[in-house]
């Protein structure tokens, strides 16, 4: 089994729809340890590419392309921090991607190129309580899961859900990158909002999957 | 709280309407350019002069468009209110100050404003681009464990020094080597008497008691050292200066630029109470205030507050803040 073009689509659009549903949680999130307007960013850039699918003359001719909408749209409508390493996410993952097929392996290359583009834009490692924490234990899962023979949509199951661990292990962390990081050890006991927002696109793209 | 009486039309379109107006008023000095937004000068970079180019989200002006024009920056780059810009405005305005000598871009050190700059220097990627990071807020301690101090109203002195030496004909590097310079001399701390109220939030960005200030505010108002009860003006002044001074390490001896900054609704009668007693603190360690400049020059809105900023400086740098400037916020 394999995942093609029209998954690629569903993920961008489911995205869409759970950064639209989770909007005022995130920004929230981002309020009590942050500026505020992560939810509201997410939500215009989202927003912002599920208008140009909709454009569109015709569908993508590979993943790769769908991804590349993705993240120029990201870097020139979300703005902040959020859209430069978004953007360089899904920018990367783009030029891993140029095939009209992933295998279980693909999904590995994607989302490790993924998680290499915000490390190389955020300057970002695990423990500084950022979207970090949630994409690399969700990138060793995903290894793992691929090695063992699972499928894509399994392997995208176990990045998600180790996403979501990720994420909510952020909670008791003292922010060191990011705006956040003025607050010091106030920053302790709240989830990531990054973090959080990786979690549910990286659950996106399982349920697209699936 | 009641809402904030504001002169606005639509919230979403401030920061749109308010550059068309600006234009309008200045266009000997400025051109505006939509889709996307930038600012650069009327006459575009002479040719073989390094660029400059700066920018970030809107709400502090005149920073940075207001410091447009001979002597200073080539290009301006305006994000939404207190939101940086994206890389796609970012890189046209790169290109458009690149007159064949490279460009220099002046970034707060914000971790947005750093981001977008960096990506927009890769996106447009036929021009030769430096950076250089502002970072002279005192209030944020520098260390491993944070983001880095923030660049705040320091970086008027970086854009004017700099923009002196791509004036008289300095190569890239050495437009970088006097900007650095002068970052690595110049250092600030600000104070919040109220808050400020972006135009589609409708409310203040936090609440301050009346009769309590906040130390060490980045230029959004957000929090810095700590809050305390108002004082004096004198007593104030000599919470922002001591930190600022210390920092630099300044025992006697060292001629220096004072600048003291409004952060948009304080009028400048207090703005130069703040800063006769910050010149008498530095006098008092010895040190000779040699150039001066006091005005709402890198604000937050309608916030009541002042920042001290002091550069030391040397012949070099003297004679470089002295040189020639035509900017619609700062000419001599």
């Amino acid at each position: 089994m394999t995942l093609d073009v029209a998954w690629a689509v569903d993920w961008v659009r489911r995205s869409a729809q759970t950064v639209t549903e989770h909007r005022q949680e995130l920004i929230e999130l981002d309020r009590q340890i942050g500026d505020g307007d992560h939810g509201e960013n997410l939500f215009r850039g989202f927003s912002a590419v599920v208008a140009k699918l909709d454009a569109l003359p015709a569908e993508p001719a590979d993943i790769g392309e769908v991804l590349r909408l993705v993240a120029t749209t990201l870097m020139s409508t979300v703005g902040g921090a959020a859209g430069p390493l978004y953007g360089t996410a899904y920018l990367r993952a783009a030029k891993a991607t140029g095939v009209t097929q992933l295998d279980s392996h693909g999904v590995v290359a994607l989302l490790e190129a993924a998680l290499e583009g915000i490390v190389a834009r955020g300057k970002a490692t695990t423990g500084e309580k950022t979207m970090v924490d949630a994409w690399t234990p969700a990138t060793e899962a995903a290894v793992t899961a691929a090695d063992g023979g699972a499928s894509p949509a399994e392997v995208l199951a176990a990045a998600a859900d180790a996403a979501h661990e990720g994420a909510e292990a952020t909670i008791p962390l003292v922010a060191t990158k990011g705006r956040a990081s003025y607050l010091g050890e106030r920053s302790a006991g709240h989830l990531d909002p990054g973090a959080r927002s990786t979690e549910l696109i990286l659950r996106a793209a399982a349920q697209a999957a699936a | 709280m009641a809402a904030v009486k504001k002169l606005i039309n639509d919230p979403q379109t401030v920061v749109a309407e308010s550059l068309d107006g600006f234009g309008a008023a200045h266009p000997d000095v400025v051109a505006i350019h939509r889709d996307p937004w930038f600012v650069t000068r009327a006459g575009g970079t002479s040719a073989g002069k390094v660029g400059l180019v700066s920018g970030g989200g809107s709400g502090h002006e005149p920073l940075h468009g207001g410091f447009v024009g001979v002597g200073m920056l080539d290009a301006a780059v305006p994000g939404a209110m207190f939101t940086s810009p994206t890389p796609d405005q970012i890189a046209p305005a790169l290109q458009a100050a690149d007159a064949g000598a490279g460009v220099l871009a002046i970034v707060k050190n914000y971790t947005g404003d750093v981001l977008n700059f960096e990506m927009a220097a890769e996106v447009a990627d036929d021009v030769d681009v430096r950076t250089v990071v502002v970072n002279d807020d005192v209030a944020v301690e520098d260390s491993l464990y944070t983001a880095g101090r923030r660049g705040v109203a320091g970086t008027v002195a970086v854009e004017k020094i700099a923009g002196a030496a791509a004036e008289r004909g300095d190569d890239l590097d050495a437009v970088v080597a006097v900007a650095e310079k002068v970052i690595a001399n110049v250092r600030s701390m600000g104070v919040a008497l109220t808050a400020c109220t972006v135009p589609h939030a409708g409310k203040p960005s936090f609440d301050l008691p009346d009769d309590e200030i906040e130390i060490g505010i980045g230029i959004h108002g957000e929090p810095g050292r700590r809050r305390i009860p108002l004082a004096s003006a004198d007593e104030i002044t000599e919470l922002l200066l001591t930190p600022v001074a210390d920092d630099l390490g300044l025992t006697g001896g060292e001629k220096v630029l004072l600048f003291v900054n409004g952060m948009g609704g304080t009028p400048a009668s207090e703005l130069y109470v703040v800063y006769r007693q910050a010149r008498a603190l530095l006098e008092g360690r010895g040190v000779e205030v040699s150039r001066s400049l006091v005005g709402n020059y890198v604000t937050s809105l309608e916030m009541q507050g002042a920042s001290v900023t002091v550069l030391r400086l040397d012949d070099e740098l003297t004679a470089l803040w002295d040189a020639p400037v035509h900017t619609t916020a700062l000419r001599w």
